[in-house]
């Protein structure tokens, strides 16, 4: 391929017009030059050492001075315009040949394996969570205590009088042997007890966790389940203070739309107590009042109880269930779903609620 | 309580077209929740009217049986049948087939014409049947929905009834009543009446209330009665059990005689069943006006009556026929006889009023409420009487309760009632409350008005009268929950309605956010599900065989173990010592539904029972205990440490195109153990194990740099998990989470970062089968000093080349020094001597 073109002659470097033949002829072949290694033909033939116009401007020597810069000029940009097209045409190719490689490494991505397992939150915890941040967030602090307490932190220091049937309403577990006076907490209210002994006045704290009745597990009640209690305790608290709390905590959690209600209820613990309804607009059958949780101003013999003066110091508390927020926020229909551990479950919900 | 309308309406002003809807959406503002409805309408409609039998022919059938062809007349004679529709006959005579034999002709009955439904959707029409077109149906009283007698059809004259013919029969019987059910809070015992109810409606509604005591005529004194005396020498809580007694007596009664449909349709609205006239007015009586009330036969009672406790090896025979052993601390009703009933939860058999009895003595007494709650407890008697009056009676009732059974039998029995009667006993103290002006618009939030506050409290009775700095407020007879000025400042906010209350936020003082251990715990518990694992949870309540098994993470197998006095399943009958044996138990679920390849992890509390378990007594309410005294309840809580398990079975992902899953070993169980390690910046450290749950040769035991052991990690005993129907190899581990959030380091100290170029040696060592990977680790790291950068593991070898017994255990070692390049020199010398110390430990040998 280093020869001359046959039957060619070795143009002369003055005569535009054969030089103008030679360069035309260059530049179709160059533009006919189909693939890479065609094009790598083409250059050598029309631009090599034996090309037409290589051996045209070696020719430039030999001519007489005064022609050589007209040849000089002419030949330039000659070559110029081959090595223009040459360029061209390469990147062209190349353009080509890259689009076609990763045609040819096309994928069906709807068929890639999942090598990672997302795992997931139980929603339960996820929506604890939420909760605390949202009390937090507020000032209030997260207290905890131990699931098997002292009758007296369940019972006596939360105002339940011994014989009175108010004990009975919550189905109590007892440890062996019953003379210790242990059982599993029926509330999480008696780590509101421990906090009013241990803690520096004014208390805000939020004391969620598991509680414990005797209840047969069915779509609607479970053995153990979630509270989330708050307690606030500060100088001259009152109702509203209980009411304003609740709100805030409500749109927080429901949206600028939610609504609370208060109604008149009975806890040993409180005075006076209330049931606390919210407006779901979004409950499934329509928008209507669903029953959270209960609520009050603590009694001052609570009070009394961890040696708050109830004449210098009041407050509020109430308490809502985490499994009957998590029903009818996240339409949950059986109560079962949520503590029999079906992956499913769980992983419907991932991280989120 | 059930709250029949028809009886609310004679003492409140129920609007004429309220129902039971409307009067509980009253009641839930002043604190009755709902309940639900009883409204006979809803699943009963008529045309249901009296019929006359004309006639009656007896027709047996081929199947043993005897059918009646009935005409039943059920329009008044010579007047026009305006009923229309298909199956109802324009003479005004129907035609029925009637199976019962109860009753004969002439006998007045409840007809229920074609167009009737009864309760189970049974719509009544005329049909072919036994040869006849039967147009209707005799009904029986459990056909109408208002009893359980089968045996025949209602016949009317049988219960004091004989109506014109055509009369609406559920008009007769009170079918058009309805009741509303409300749940009455433990506080307030006066709601399980009419009374109180009827109360609380006017209060909810505004208007005005009838108190049904003040339509009774009861004498002001009574004497000369039956024999009473109140003997209580074993006062609970220094409460006398017994401060009221009132008795009266009525001769001559018909105890036979029916009870009025009116007084029937209203027991049963209230959800109480017709037993006899006597116990019907009895129970009538203490529906109205919430006292108990209880009739004894005056013919069985011998001697005067003492209330007193009762003696050791006492028994009675009981109304429900069961002997009862008595406790020294039950409160009885006696005659010279012994015991005749458990004062306010149950009478005697023995004088019991039955169809001969003609002269009664009633008895209406107040009760001390701890008393009778105990042996309401103690014999598992709860009963109506019982539950008033454990939430408290008024004392003032008894004498005209007494005096209103006394008039019903009179009335309905036919009796004469006694001049003279009995009442004993002495009236509580009442309780004065002071009321400072201010205090309930302190505690509620609302600017109350005086008026506004004397109002209310005068509303429910209480007498309220100004003083200096407020009011002194006495509270009703039936209050007895009204105790404080907190209970008072309930009350009126109750009244004026809680949805006055305004809402204010309450500003906390800076707090300090989540805990550092709230905080680990939720890093921990997040890492493991961003790492692939889901979280689960299950109950904590294990059998004694699962903890044996498990025991606790920290403290190894066979622990003693909290044990529960009421457990739902005996079985299950322990608190765990373990988070596996619920773990492995929703594993195996998940199995069963379909789910193999599984990574669950729960964390939560264990219950490690200590040597002493709680307190032997308890310190009252209302006061805080001593220092002492807190220390011995905080002191006799058992620990419960918070634990983190995991269980791996099946494969680490789905299997898909171009992607095989990997099986789950026991590494994963270790590596998920250090993987919670260095989410806390805590090390955990492993080495072999021995645990019964585990496979004993695959089990490592994890434990702090300290020593400290914290869990167990590997693959769960083979024999285990063919026990529990689990896929062999599966793997777990358990961590005392709280015991790596106390070791987690409180400031992390910075470690200077060298520029200076890396050398890297590998190095080869032949050591005893037996050597754990992690110690040769250990000593090259100690014998390489400070040069080395890091060391790690990257070949474990055993077979051709190796000597029987031997492994070889192949590392990459990386040197670097904080200021100057290394010479390979210096970096040859640091390699010599790790290698020279894990030859001098474990005779290692390099390769």
């Amino acid at each position: 391929m280093t020869e001359t073109l046959p039957g060619a002659a070795i143009p002369n470097p003055t005569d535009e017009a054969a030089i103008t033949a030679a360069v035309d002829q260059a530049i179709a072949a160059i533009a006919g030059a189909a693939t890479l290694d065609e094009l790598k033909a083409v250059r050598l033939a029309h631009t090599g050492e034996k090309s037409p116009l290589s051996l045209a401007n070696r020719e430039i020597g030999k001519l007489p001075k005064d022609q050589k810069a007209v040849a000089g000029k002419l030949m330039g940009a000659s070559r110029g315009r081959v090595n223009k097209a040459l360029a061209d045409r390469t990147a062209e190719l190349e353009a080509e040949n890259d689009a076609r490689i990763l045609l040819e490494e096309t994928v069906d991505v709807t068929a890639a394996p999942r090598r990672r397992r997302a795992g997931a939150r139980h929603p339960l915890s996820t929506l604890q969570d939420r909760v605390a941040d949202i009390f937090v967030g507020m000032g209030w602090e997260i207290a905890e205590g131990p699931e098997v307490e002292s009758e007296w932190f369940n019972f006596d220091a939360l105002n339940f009088k011994p014989d009175h049937p108010a004990r009975e309403m919550q189905d109590t577990f007892f440890v062996e042997p019953p003379e210790a006076h242990l059982l599993m907490r029926t509330h999480t209210s008696p780590v509101q007890v421990r906090s009013m002994l241990e803690r520096e006045l004014p208390i805000y704290v939020l004391c969620p966790g598991k509680v414990f009745r005797t209840d047969e597990l069915d779509a609607t009640h479970t053995p153990v389940f979630h509270q989330f209690e708050g307690l606030a305790i500060d100088k001259k608290l009152s109702m509203a203070d209980l009411r304003g709390t609740l709100e805030h905590f409500a749109r927080q959690m429901f949206g600028d739309e939610a609504q609370i209600r208060l109604r008149p209820n009975y806890f040993p613990f409180t005075e006076p107590s209330a049931e606390l309804d919210i407006w779901h607009p979004g409950a499934k059958g329509g928008p209507r009042w669903i029953e959270w949780g209960g609520c009050g101003m603590v009694n001052p013999n609570v009070l009394r109880a961890a040696g708050i003066d109830p004449e210098v110091y009041s407050g509020f508390a109430f308490g809502m269930g985490i499994e009957r927020t998590l029903m009818f926020r996240n339409e949950v229909g059986d109560m079962r779903d949520m503590i029999e551990g079906d992956v499913r479950f769980s992983e419907h919900f991932g991280m989120e609620i | 309580m059930r709250i029949p309308l028809s009886w609310l309406r004679e003492f409140a002003e129920v609007p004429a077209g309220a129902t039971a809807e409307d009067v509980m959406d009253q009641l839930v503002k002043v604190g009755f929740e709902e309940e639900d409805v009883h409204r006979p309408t809803d699943t009963l409609q008529g045309p249901i009217v009296v019929g006359q039998v004309l006639s009656l022919v007896k027709e047996p059938q081929t199947n043993g049986k005897t059918i009646n062809w009935c005409q039943v007349r059920v329009v008044p004679e010579g007047q026009e049948q305006t009923l229309t529709g298909k199956g109802i006959d324009p003479s005004g005579v129907q035609g029925i087939i009637c199976g019962a034999h109860n009753f004969v002709e002439g006998d007045k009955v409840v007809v229920t014409l074609p167009g009737a439904v009864l309760p189970g959707d049974f719509h009544i029409s005329a049909r072919k049947t036994y040869g006849h077109l039967s147009a209707g149906m005799i009904a029986s009283v459990r056909e109408l929905g208002i009893g359980e007698d089968h045996d025949g059809i209602l016949v009317l004259s049988r219960i004091g009834l004989d109506p014109e013919i055509g009369t609406d029969a559920m008009e007769l019987l009170g079918l058009y009543d309805q009741a509303a059910e409300i749940n009455v809070t433990p506080d307030r015992g006066y709601a399980f009446s009419i009374r109180g109810v009827a109360r609380e409606y006017a209060h909810a509604t505004g208007t005005v209330f009838t108190d049904p005591a003040s339509r009774v005529n009861a004498p002001a004194a009574l004497a000369g009665g039956y024999g009473v005396k109140i003997n209580d020498d074993a006062p609970i809580y220094g409460k006398p059990g017994c401060d009221r007694f009132v008795a009266r007596t009525v001769r001559g009664v018909d105890a036979t005689k029916p009870t009025p449909p009116w007084m029937t349709s209203r027991l049963r609205l209230a959800g109480i069943r017709s037993i006899s006239l006597p116990v019907d007015i009895s129970n009538y009586v203490m529906l109205e006006l919430g006292q108990p009330t209880h009739c004894y036969d005056l013919d069985k009672l011998s001697g005067d009556i003492v209330v007193r406790r009762a003696l050791a090896g006492e028994k009675i025979t009981t109304l429900d026929d069961k002997e009862r052993a008595l406790d020294a601390e039950d409160l009885l009703i006696t005659d010279a006889s012994g015991p005749i009933g458990i004062a306010g939860v149950m009478g005697g058999a023995a004088t019991e009023v039955g169809d001969s009895t003609s002269n009664i003595l009633v008895e209406a007494a107040h009760f001390d409420e701890v008393s009778i709650a105990r042996s309401r407890r103690r014999h598992k008697l709860p009963s109506e009487a019982s539950k008033r009056f454990e939430r408290g009676v008024d004392w003032q009732v008894a004498g005209i309760a007494a005096q209103r059974v006394v008039d019903l039998l009179v009335e309905l029995a036919g009796g004469t009632a006694d001049e003279a009667g009995t009442d004993v006993g002495t009236a509580p103290d009442s309780v004065t409350i002071e009321l400072p002006a201010a205090f309930a618009a302190a505690r509620i939030g609302i600017d109350f008005t005086d008026e506004q506050i004397v109002t209310s409290l005068e509303d429910l009775g209480a007498s309220v009268v100004k003083n200096d700095g407020g009011w002194s407020v006495t509270a009703p007879s039936w209050r007895h929950d009204l105790e404080t000025k907190e209970d008072l400042s309930e009350e009126i906010a109750r009244l004026v309605g809680y949805d006055q209350i305004p809402a204010t936020l309450p500003v906390a003082p800076p707090g300090r956010g989540l805990t550092r251990v709230q905080q680990q715990r939720r890093r921990l518990i997040q890492a493991l599900a961003d790492a692939g694992l889901t979280e689960v949870l299950s109950y904590p309540f294990v059998s004694k065989a699962a903890n044996d098994t498990f025991g606790a993470a920290e403290l190894g197998a066979g622990r003693t173990a909290v044990k529960l006095a009421n457990p739902i399943s005996e079985e299950q009958g322990f608190l765990r010592t373990s988070i596996l044996p619920g773990l492995i138990e929703v594993a195996k679920r998940n199995h069963s539904r379909g789910f193999r390849d599984l990574a669950l992890f729960e964390s939560g509390l264990v219950f490690l029972p200590a040597e002493r378990m709680g307190t032997d007594s308890i310190p009252p309410l209302g006061v805080k205990p001593s220092d002492e005294v807190l220390d011995g309840l905080y002191d006799g809580v058992p620990a419960q440490p918070f634990h983190l398990a995991v269980v791996l079975t099946g494969h680490d992902s789905p299997a898909a195109a171009a992607h095989a899953p990997r099986v789950w070993d026991w590494a994963d169980a270790l590596d998920i153990a250090r993987l919670a390690g260095d989410v806390l910046g805590v090390e955990v450290v492993v080495s072999q194990g021995s645990h019964q749950a585990f496979h004993p040769g695959r089990a490592a035991q994890l434990s702090l740099r300290s020593g400290e052991v914290v869990g167990y990690a590997g693959e769960l005993h083979p024999k285990l998990l063919a026990a529990s129907d689990m896929p062999a190899r599966s793997v777990a581990l358990e961590l005392n989470a709280d015991a790596l959030f106390d070791a987690a380091a409180d400031v992390i100290v910075a470690r200077h970062i060298s520029s200076f170029p890396v050398a890297t040696q590998d190095v080869a060592l032949v050591v005893p089968a037996d050597v754990p990977a992690d110690e040769v680790q250990a000593a090259l790291r100690e014998g390489a000093g400070e040069l080395l950068e890091d060391v790690a593991l990257f070949d474990v070898y055993a077979g051709k080349g190796i000597e029987e017994g031997k492994k070889s255990l192949a590392f990459g070692l990386r040197f670097r020094a904080a200021d100057r390049t290394l010479t390979a020199d210096e970096a040859s010398a640091a390699r010599e001597g790790a290698v020279a110390l894990a030859a001098e430990r474990f005779g290692a040998v390099q390769r």
